[in-house]
């Protein structure tokens, strides 16, 4: 692989160049303490200093509610209106991988134009990144990434690294090549190998998936399962924050004046009740405990089975934002035997009823 | 940076097909029959399915739901469905008048093992809107007889006013190349000449069949699952040669809403058609 420096320095003019006619999305300040990912219309918005965004970047490619169709009854008229040419810069390798999982789901027998135009038209310039508290990406192997960028920055302590992942990503580089150079020295090489042990080092999280898979099917009908679901608030946080959550919903919103409608598809959760619901009013999943079991059994199990890897990237998002500690980490320390001081030892002392 | 803006695909799966209402009428007092043709002829001609596959109906303004298909492959270019009103989507199609234009996209599914069954013995067992599913493939039977054993109709409902298709399947009842018994649970009429009794007091009065060389399909409602397998377990018809067909509420049918998710699979591209050793093996199927 290609790979060539820039000055940090350089980085915001070089943005500014390849996104002269192409939406620009990055991390920025969102509060005092959060960031998301949002179109930037001045380079000086950008904020590389985060550690994880509100929302996953799959709200670029599925945003959380659009328009897939205006119809009337003769004609059901396409609108990929959310599929515009993109750059989204800054996301790091856990996201990445996130994404890289939704390309195989979407893709899955059958493709979903509404994902893939979006991804297609989205260069990805991915950005190094230091685990907090609630980063586990090196249990799922998501902590650093191969493939799947147009280009990849690495921080060093004057300059980027840069990787340059695709031809695209090549192409934007072309762009400005006075600022970048081909000529890397063995104290850059060094820096960046020792700045990817010190990284090693750093996680203070670690989940352990290889025994996931059997434990969801042993600990099926476990009474932690119970506890779990009496103390979810079945608020739908966890699923929308999650990289790899993928489900939605189809609303048809009659326009009367036109004759016609306009038939959203919008983010659906499984933790919700009416989720699984049938006709005339069965629900398969009536209880929180159920819906749970459903989200785990996906994240943790099946994803494993059918993939190869488990559905969860370890961002830490569930782990950040559930108001009742449940999460991956949670749930599968739990799982595996073993006393979490969150909300499982709360549990026991039968202070969350 | 001259990337061109990607046309967009020669297929989306998600847009429905115009399809006109043909015929429909009530087959009971809240089930109504919908007989369908795709606006486009070559498309409609071209609309391969099996049976037990389904396909999303869609009525604009109401929305979209998943349905079985009811008639069979066997007679191309309409497409039969048999609808019970149950929520915004039934209620709306069912105001609904003849050469009303609706969306129509699919077929969907796995629909049932045809290629396996043949040359085994059929024995289809419905009971109430189960029936939807199970006309598909007991018509096929028919229509293709020469490629099957012996094929039994076994089909149960609450009362006669409540049978559906109750004329249909009179009609075929005499047919020497099957054996066809009905039954209703109550008949407030006095003039049901047929069985009196729960679906499962029709076994009795069945000839004896090869188990191994049998294929049972069931579809109706929940309470009949769990009395109708225990007689074909007793018939000792193979856990893997007993077919249902499940519902599940679903938004694309095509494997990306997750609504219809159980564990590993999706009851739209790995079901509805299911057998009774899946539904063993899997949690939550029904």
């Amino acid at each position: 692989m290609r790979i060539v420096k820039l000055k940090q320095k350089n980085l915001n003019p070089f943005l500014e160049v390849i996104s002269e006619n192409t939406e620009l999305w990055a991390p920025v300040r969102k509060y005092t303490d959060r960031h998301v990912f949002a179109q930037v219309e001045d380079v000086s918005q950008i904020d590389v200093d985060y550690t994880r965004t509100i929302l996953p970047p799959r709200k670029i490619f599925l945003p959380p509610s659009f328009n897939m169709f205006t119809a009337t009854e003769k004609e059901y008229k396409e609108n990929f209106s959310h599929a515009t040419k993109k750059i989204l810069f800054g996301i790091h390798p856990c996201d990445i991988h996130g994404l890289l999982i939704m390309d195989q789901f979407f893709n899955y027998v059958f493709e979903d134009p509404y994902y893939t135009q979006a991804r297609n038209n989205t260069l990805l310039l991915g950005h190094s990144c230091w685990p907090d508290e609630h980063c586990f990406c090196k249990s799922t192997r998501t902590h650093i990434i191969e493939e799947g960028y147009d280009l990849f920055f690495h921080r060093l302590s004057e300059d980027y690294l840069v990787w340059i992942g695709s031809s695209k990503g090549d192409d934007l580089i072309r762009l400005m090549p006075d600022c970048f150079e081909e000529k890397l020295s063995d104290e850059d090489i060094q820096f960046y190998i020792r700045l990817r042990e010190q990284r090693n080092e750093a996680f203070q999280t670690e989940v352990n998936f290889t025994a996931m898979p059997d434990l969801m099917e042993l600990k099926y009908n476990h009474p932690l399962w119970e506890k779990i679901g009496t103390a979810c608030l079945a608020c739908g946080s966890c699923t929308n924050v999650c990289p790899t959550c993928n489900c939605y919903n189809v609303m048809d919103h009659p326009q009367l004046k036109e004759r016609g409608s306009l038939i959203h598809r919008d983010w659906d959760t499984c933790t919700l009740q009416s989720y699984s619901e049938v006709a005339g009013g069965e629900n398969f999943r009536e209880k929180r405990s159920d819906r749970l079991k459903l989200w785990y059994t996906h994240k943790i199990q099946a994803y494993i089975s059918k993939y190869g890897k488990p559905g969860c990237v370890g961002c830490g998002r569930c782990i950040a934002t559930c108001p009742v500690d449940i999460n991956v980490k949670t749930v599968s320390q739990a799982l595996d035997g073993k006393d979490v001081d969150a909300f499982w030892n709360r549990l026991n002392k039968g202070e969350i009823k | 940076m001259n990337q061109e803006n990607q046309c967009p695909p020669q297929t989306n799966p998600f847009k429905p097909e115009p399809a006109r209402i043909v015929r429909t009428y009530y087959l009971t007092e809240d089930v109504k029959f919908f007989q369908v043709r795709i606006a486009d002829m070559e498309k409609a001609l071209s609309f391969r399915y099996k049976p037990g596959q389904f396909a999303m109906i869609s009525v604009l303004g109401a929305g979209e739901a998943p349905f079985s298909i009811s008639s069979t492959p066997s007679r191309p270019g309409l497409l039969e469905f048999c609808i019970r009103k149950a929520g915004v989507v039934t209620d709306a199609l069912f105001r609904l008048k003849e050469n009303h234009l609706i969306g129509i996209r699919g077929p969907y599914g796995n629909g049932f093992p045809i290629q396996n069954m043949k040359n085994h013995n059929v024995l289809i067992i419905m009971g109430g809107i189960g029936a939807a599913p199970l006309r598909s493939v007991l018509l096929n039977c028919l229509d293709n007889r020469d490629q099957f054993q012996k094929v039994t109709l076994l089909h149960g409902a609450k009362r006669p006013a409540e049978m559906i298709f109750r004329d249909e399947f009179f009609d075929i009842k005499d047919r020497e190349d099957l054996e066809c018994h009905l039954s209703v649970d109550q008949d407030d009429t006095g003039e049901w000449s047929e069985n009196i009794g729960v679906v499962t007091t029709l076994f009795p009065k069945m000839e004896k069949i090869d188990p191994q060389q049998t294929y049972a399909l069931v579809c109706g409602p929940p309470v009949m699952y769990k009395f109708v397998l225990q007689e074909l377990l007793k018939l000792k018809i193979p856990r893997d040669q007993i077919l249902m067909t499940l519902e599940r509420r679903m938004k694309c049918g095509v494997g990306k809403c997750g609504h219809c998710a159980i564990d590993y699979i999706y009851t739209c591209l790995d079901g509805p058609v299911f057998t009774y050793w899946d539904v063993l093996h899997m949690r939550e199927l029904i």
